[in-house]
């Protein structure tokens, strides 16, 4: 699964994309979080407070119980603030 | 008409590009946001547009198709920069055109009000004090929400 991060979400991740192996007990966005929060340092920092994050999943916008597998593109950034 | 870019456009080419050739259209309606000098307390003398390449020209593609299902357009344009952009740069353009003046109003409006709650772009501004993301307004979602609530 890709995953990609956006402004300062991608900052205090410390990185913009990566590639990873989905655990099998990863079923759903909320559950990708907090598998994500679970490696602690900037992950944890950056996803403590999901109502300033916003997660797409193949560039549509999803919910926490939005379903994910192998082969998304998970992008996952706060609030826009274009225009 | 959807474009993302960095450099800069010519907005009366874009205007006259936008109505040329097609006399049902009786007015042209437009919005040109700028980039400005004051976002708070301290002097904004530049900022850099983020966005997510693919998610940006799918979400600009679904805000022009709504427009046209709301109302009897003839055109509708967006076209929105990245990049580094300074104070009094354009930063995006749309504009609706349309047999009358209410539909070309009203969608164009429309256009940007959800393209400020979903198209993926961010703005990190340039101030003396260091650089600093934007923060989202909770004005630009009551705004979109006009739209969400009485669909015409």
């Amino acid at each position: 699964m890709k995953l990609l991060y956006f402004a300062w979400l991608r900052a205090r991740v410390g990185c913009a994309e990566e590639e990873i192996e989905l655990s099998p007990a990863v079923r759903d966005v909320a559950g990708l979080l907090d598998w994500l929060r679970s490696r602690g340092g900037g992950y944890a920092e950056a996803l403590r407070d999901l109502s300033i994050v916003r997660v797409a999943v193949n560039h549509d916008y999803v919910g926490l119980e939005h379903p994910v597998q192998e082969g998304d593109e998970v992008a996952i950034f706060p609030p826009v603030t274009g225009g | 008409m959807i474009r993302v870019q960095r450099e800069d456009f010519d907005v009366g080419a874009e205007l006259e590009r936008l109505a040329a050739g097609n006399h049902r259209i009786g007015g042209v309606a437009s919005f040109i946001g700028l980039v400005r000098d004051m976002g708070g307390r301290e002097r904004v003398s530049a900022l850099t547009l983020e966005h997510y390449p693919g998610m940006t020209e799918k979400k600009l593609g679904e805000i022009e198709t709504e427009a046209h299902r709301r109302w009897p357009l003839d055109a509708a344009l967006i076209i929105h920069r990245y990049g580094r952009l300074e104070a009094g740069d354009r930063i995006v353009l749309v504009a609706a055109a349309s047999p009358h003046r209410e539909a070309a109003l009203a969608a164009c409006q429309f256009l940007i009000d959800w393209l400020k709650t979903d198209a993926p772009f961010w703005k990190r501004e340039e101030t003396p004090e260091g650089d600093r993301w934007v923060e989202s307004r909770a004005e630009d979602k009551v705004a979109k929400r006009r739209w969400t609530a009485h669909p015409e």
